[in-house]
Parts: C-alpha cells; sequence; structure tokens
C-alpha cells in the first residue's frame, strides 16, 4: 500500500495568538510555526503501518507558502519517503487545498490519504471530507485507531456520544484525532537523513487550480475579555459566593 | 428562497443540537425547510413537524439512513439541495462530518461553525481555538454553514404545525459499513447542554479520583467534563473532552478541578457564564479566565466542597 499523508503549517499551539492591530488578521511575523498537531499523528500512523509491513512507501504532502516544506522535512524525518509541496501565497481555502489534493491523488495514485482531523489555525474541518467526496472514496473521520484488513480498515472514530465503528474500503480518506497515537520525535541521524530525501515542488497555478478565496475575511477581532475574577479564601467562601453573589447553585 | 438544514437524529428523537442549528437557521432565513433522512423516524418527523421556526419537513425513510453515514447522506442532500440558498446544520462531530462533503461536491467554500448571523452572507466565527473572532462574508451563490450550537438558544419544540412532504432517497455507498456504537449512557444531563459542567483535569491523578468530581456532580445535578489531560492519561472516556477539538459548553457554572488551563482547554469553556477554578497551583492559567479562584489541594477542597453544598437549604435545578 501507499500511502499520503497531508501536513499544514500553522502556529505552533503553544503560542498565545494574538490579533493585528488593524483587524485584518493574526499576527505571524516572528511567531513560532509548527506542524498542525493532528497532522503528526497522520505521519505518526502511517509510519506506524508501513512499519508493521503493511505499506510499502509514504508521501507527505503540504500545501502552502516556501516555509510550509519544513512540515515535509519533518514527516520525512520521521519515517516519510519523499515530499510534495505544492506552492501557493496567501490564503487558500480548504476547497481549494481539496482540490489540488485530488489532482495530486490523481497522479500519485495512494491507497490510503492520511491527515488531521483540523487545523488549529482556522479551526475549519473540512479538507478530509471534501477531498473524499471529491473522489468519491469513503472517509472515516476523528479516528481514534485504526485497524488495517486485507482490503479495509476498521476505524474507531470519536463521536459526540462516544465511540463509533466503521469500516472502510480502501482506497479511503482518514482524519485523525490527537489519540490516535502518539507522535514520535525525529532522531538527529534521521533528521540529517531526512535533508537528502527530495521534495517535489509544484507551483498551484500549473495543477490549473483556481485557488482565490471564495470568502471574504471582512475583519479579525479580539475575543470579548472576560472581567478579571477573583480569589477566594476558602471553600466556604467559594460556596457563598456562588449561591449568593453568583446565583448559579 | 429557503433554507434546508439537516437534522441529527436517532430515528426515535431529535438530538439537542439540531434545536440550537433551528434557531440560526431560521435568522438567517425564516423560510426553513428541514430535511429528516432516516428509517422508522415518523416520530422523529412528528416532533420536528411541532417546532414553530420549522416550515416544511422533507421526510425521506429509507433503510440505508438507519444508520448515519456521511457518504449516505450526502447523496440525499445533494438531491435535494438545489432550490435552497443555505445548507445548514449542526457543528458537532455530526455536521462537521457531513457539511464538507456536500459542499465540496456542491463546489461551495464552507463557513465552519458560525456563532453569530450578520446577514444572509456574513457571519462570526471564533478561529484559533477562540482567541480570534472573524467575521466572514460567502461569495458563493448558495452557502454550506455549520452552526456552534452552543452560541444559539435551542428553538421551541411546541405549537407548529409545519407542512410533510415525502422525499427521495439518494445512492447508497457499498464503501462504508457501520459495525457498531459504544454510546456511554448517563443518568447525568448532557455534557452540550448542561445547566453545570464540573470538569477535571491531570490534577485528579487517576481515574479512580474522578469519583471525588462524580460526588460533586451529582449534588449539582451538572455533567462532568474533563482536560484533553485527563482524557490522554485515561482517566474518562473521550465523550468528557472539552476543549477546541473536543466539546465546547456555555454553562451557568463551570468548574474546573485540577485544570492548567490550555488554550486548547479555554476554547472549550470560556464563554461559560461563571467559571470556578479549583488549582494548587496560584499561576495556573485558568485563574486568568475564573470568576472565583480557589488555591487549594484539590483532594482536600473537594470533600468539603461537597460538604458545604450539602449545608445547603436548596440547590438549584
Amino acid at each position: 500500500m501507499k500511502i499520503l499523508v497531508a501536513v499544514k503549517r500553522v502556529i505552533d499551539y503553544n503560542v498565545q495568538v494574538r490579533v493585528k492591530e488593524d483587524n485584518t488578521g493574526v499576527v505571524t511575523d516572528n511567531v513560532k510555526m509548527s506542524t498542525n498537531p493532528p497532522d503528526d499523528n497522520a505521519v505518526e500512523e502511517a509510519v506506524k503501518i508501513k512499519e508493521s509491513g503493511k505499506a510499502k512507501e509514504i508521501v507527505a504532502i503540504t500545501v502552502g507558502e516556501e516555509k510550509a516544506q519544513e512540515t515535509v522535512r519533518k514527516a520525512l524525518a520521521v519515517g516519510a519517503d519523499r515530499g510534495i509541496h505544492v506552492k501557493v501565497d496567501g490564503v487558500i481555502e480548504p476547497l481549494a487545498v481539496s482540490k489540488i489534493l485530488q489532482k495530486i491523488v490523481d497522479k500519485e495514485k495512494p491507497d490510503l490519504v492520511f491527515m488531521g482531523k483540523q487545523a488549529i489555525d482556522d479551526d475549519c474541518n473540512q479538507t478530509g471530507q471534501m477531498l473524499a467526496a471529491l473522489l468519491n472514496w469513503p472517509q472515516a473521520t476523528f479516528a481514534s485507531k485504526i485497524e488495517v484488513k486485507d482490503k479495509t480498515l476498521e476505524v474507531t472514530r470519536e463521536v459526540d456520544e462516544g465511540l463509533e465503528t466503521i469500516e472502510v474500503n480502501v482506497p479511503a480518506i482518514i482524519t485523525c484525532d490527537l489519540r490516535l497515537n502518539e507522535p514520535r520525535y525525529a532522531s538527529l541521524p534521521n533528521i540529517m537523513k531526512a535533508k537528502k530525501k527530495t521534495i517535489e515542488q509544484i507551483n498551484a497555478s500549473d495543477l490549473g487550480i483556481d485557488t482565490k478565496p471564495r470568502i471574504d475575511q471582512i475583519k479579525v477581532e479580539e475575543p470579548p475579555k472576560r472581567k478579571a475574577g477573583i480569589k477566594v479564601a476558602n471553600v466556604e467562601e467559594l460556596v457563598q459566593k456562588l449561591k449568593n453573589e453568583a446565583k448559579v447553585i | 428562497m429557503s433554507s434546508l438544514l439537516i437534522a441529527e437524529h436517532n430515528n426515535n428523537e431529535v438530538k439537542p443540537f439540531t434545536l440550537n442549528a433551528i434557531t440560526a437557521a431560521s435568522q438567517i432565513d425564516p423560510d426553513l425547510h428541514v430535511l429528516v433522512l432516516g428509517h422508522n423516524s415518523e416520530t422523529v418527523v412528528k416532533s420536528i413537524s411541532e417546532i414553530p421556526n420549522v416550515k416544511k419537513v422533507i421526510h425521506v425513510d429509507n433503510e440505508i439512513y438507519k444508520n448515519y453515514i456521511a457518504e449516505n447522506f450526502t447523496s440525499a442532500v445533494i438531491k435535494h439541495a438545489e432550490s435552497y440558498s443555505h445548507i445548514i446544520c449542526s457543528a458537532n462531530t455530526f455536521g462537521k462530518n457531513l457539511m464538507p462533503r456536500i459542499a465540496a461536491l456542491l463546489d461551495i467554500s464552507q463557513v465552519s461553525d458560525i456563532i453569530k448571523v450578520i446577514s444572509a452572507d456574513t457571519f462570526l466565527r471564533p478561529i484559533y481555538a477562540g482567541n480570534a473572532f472573524a467575521t466572514v462574508k460567502s461569495n458563493d451563490a448558495k452557502k454550506c454553514i455549520t452552526i456552534r450550537p452552543t452560541s444559539f438558544e435551542p428553538a421551541e419544540t411546541s405549537g407548529g404545525s409545519a407542512e410533510i412532504v415525502k422525499g427521495d432517497a439518494g445512492e447508497p455507498s457499498n464503501h462504508t459499513k457501520f459495525i457498531k456504537k459504544e454510546e456511554i449512557k448517563s443518568d447525568r444531563p448532557e455534557l452540550g447542554t448542561a445547566r453545570i459542567v464540573i470538569s477535571g483535569g491531570r490534577g485528579m491523578q487517576s481515574g479512580e479520583n474522578f469519583k471525588l468530581i462524580q460526588d460533586v456532580a451529582d449534588k449539582l445535578n451538572a455533567a462532568i467534563g474533563a482536560s484533553r489531560a485527563a482524557v490522554d492519561a485515561g482517566y474518562i472516556t473521550n465523550d468528557h473532552q472539552v476543549g477546541q477539538t473536543g466539546k465546547v459548553v456555555v454553562p451557568d457554572l463551570y468548574i474546573a478541578v485540577g485544570i492548567s488551563g490550555a488554550i486548547q482547554h479555554l476554547a472549550g469553556m470560556k464563554e461559560s457564564k461563571i467559571i470556578v477554578a479549583i488549582n494548587k497551583d496560584g499561576e495556573a492559567p485558568i485563574f486568568s479566565v475564573a470568576d472565583y479562584g480557589l488555591e487549594a489541594d484539590l483532594f482536600d477542597a473537594l470533600p468539603k466542597f461537597l460538604a458545604e453544598l450539602n449545608k445547603l437549604n436548596t440547590i438549584q435545578k
């Protein structure tokens, strides 16, 4: 089997995001960037499947500006075999990303496509499902457990009520939850080796996809601030405040 | 034109978040139609037709909708989508799974997880785990929208009498098979809609220690939540997770116990009306959003908290 894993470069999850003063977006200059956390789970799962002998090749792909390549390089350092970087500058919506990925899937013919269930920047939670629709492939979203069978996968999905298990035929799209696995760290020798692996660069415009956004971002604002609270001295005071001041119990 | 909302249900009852989504959908367009894809789901259809905000119910009854498979739902929605200006559903795991599949086939750039309707094409939505709010305008002729349920009140459920019509089913997918759903049954209120939520974090140290949380939850008739750290550590099941990638809750009272307050957890609870934090680390970020902070060892504080609650003559339900 061949697995395509999509990764996205986002503001690191530990960074306190700040809104730009002119309300056009959030501050990204001199801010630490990393791979979108659940995309790391997607890479890890692909590598585990390859290690178990059930996959032969892992191709890591990203769509974005020049520096987005860093996320592919990181995937190569933990076990992906080669990389693809589809270069696009500026804002790109999930619909356009999924159309780009569709083109790459047509060319690469993977059996499985993995990616994180949601990117922590725009919080859209769309790309995997959209790609599945465009390819007319089955989808298993929010995967917390994947069992690779002969021509099918049994996937446990995290849903509101608990856990759901479905079986999907290969080829399929899987979007990964954070609890799917524990992503490994790249070792220094593997980071060095990854530098020798190839990353193919493709311009989105050469794929014939219109990446122009369909949604105008009119403004970005700080959410309303909570007013500062107080520290209470003990449990008795807490219960009194909840009862008599906040009147919630 | 009218709007089409896709109902979430279990063939027996309507799921509560559909009611919140109906409120938002009728703000977008008062001529709201609801699509019920189900099997032997007449009671669902009847109850939706009684919602005053709903003008028409389209009922598609077919065996392929016995279980919820996004692929099967999508083909039916596409069949019915043509005459509608907006396709809408709730932004929980149901709608998140379904709507992008519909949007891609209609070549629509979806607007996810809106928290406010500004006009029929302009919406407010949180980004970066709620650290910023974006006002966005969709330029697609038809729009696919998912609604953050906790940002809208549930719709009234009685007094209406919407017309019910039968609709055609879509093509079934033979590439996806439902195997099972492990629902965690509980007598407690649902996490997403509870008036009071008490959540435990890594500070609980074990699953057994969640008993302390359960005792307080029983007393307050509260739902039980957890931080991702507590779920990852195996103290409690995933359906309890509150946060950016878990559930978003907006209760009247949120009590965070042994939770440090990571950005991704705050994203799921910081809109709560009153927040209480109990943590022994006085510097924990959770205190920055708490109305009432108690710097204390939770193993000491929780039993005392329960004892104080027991002293009260009445507790609101």
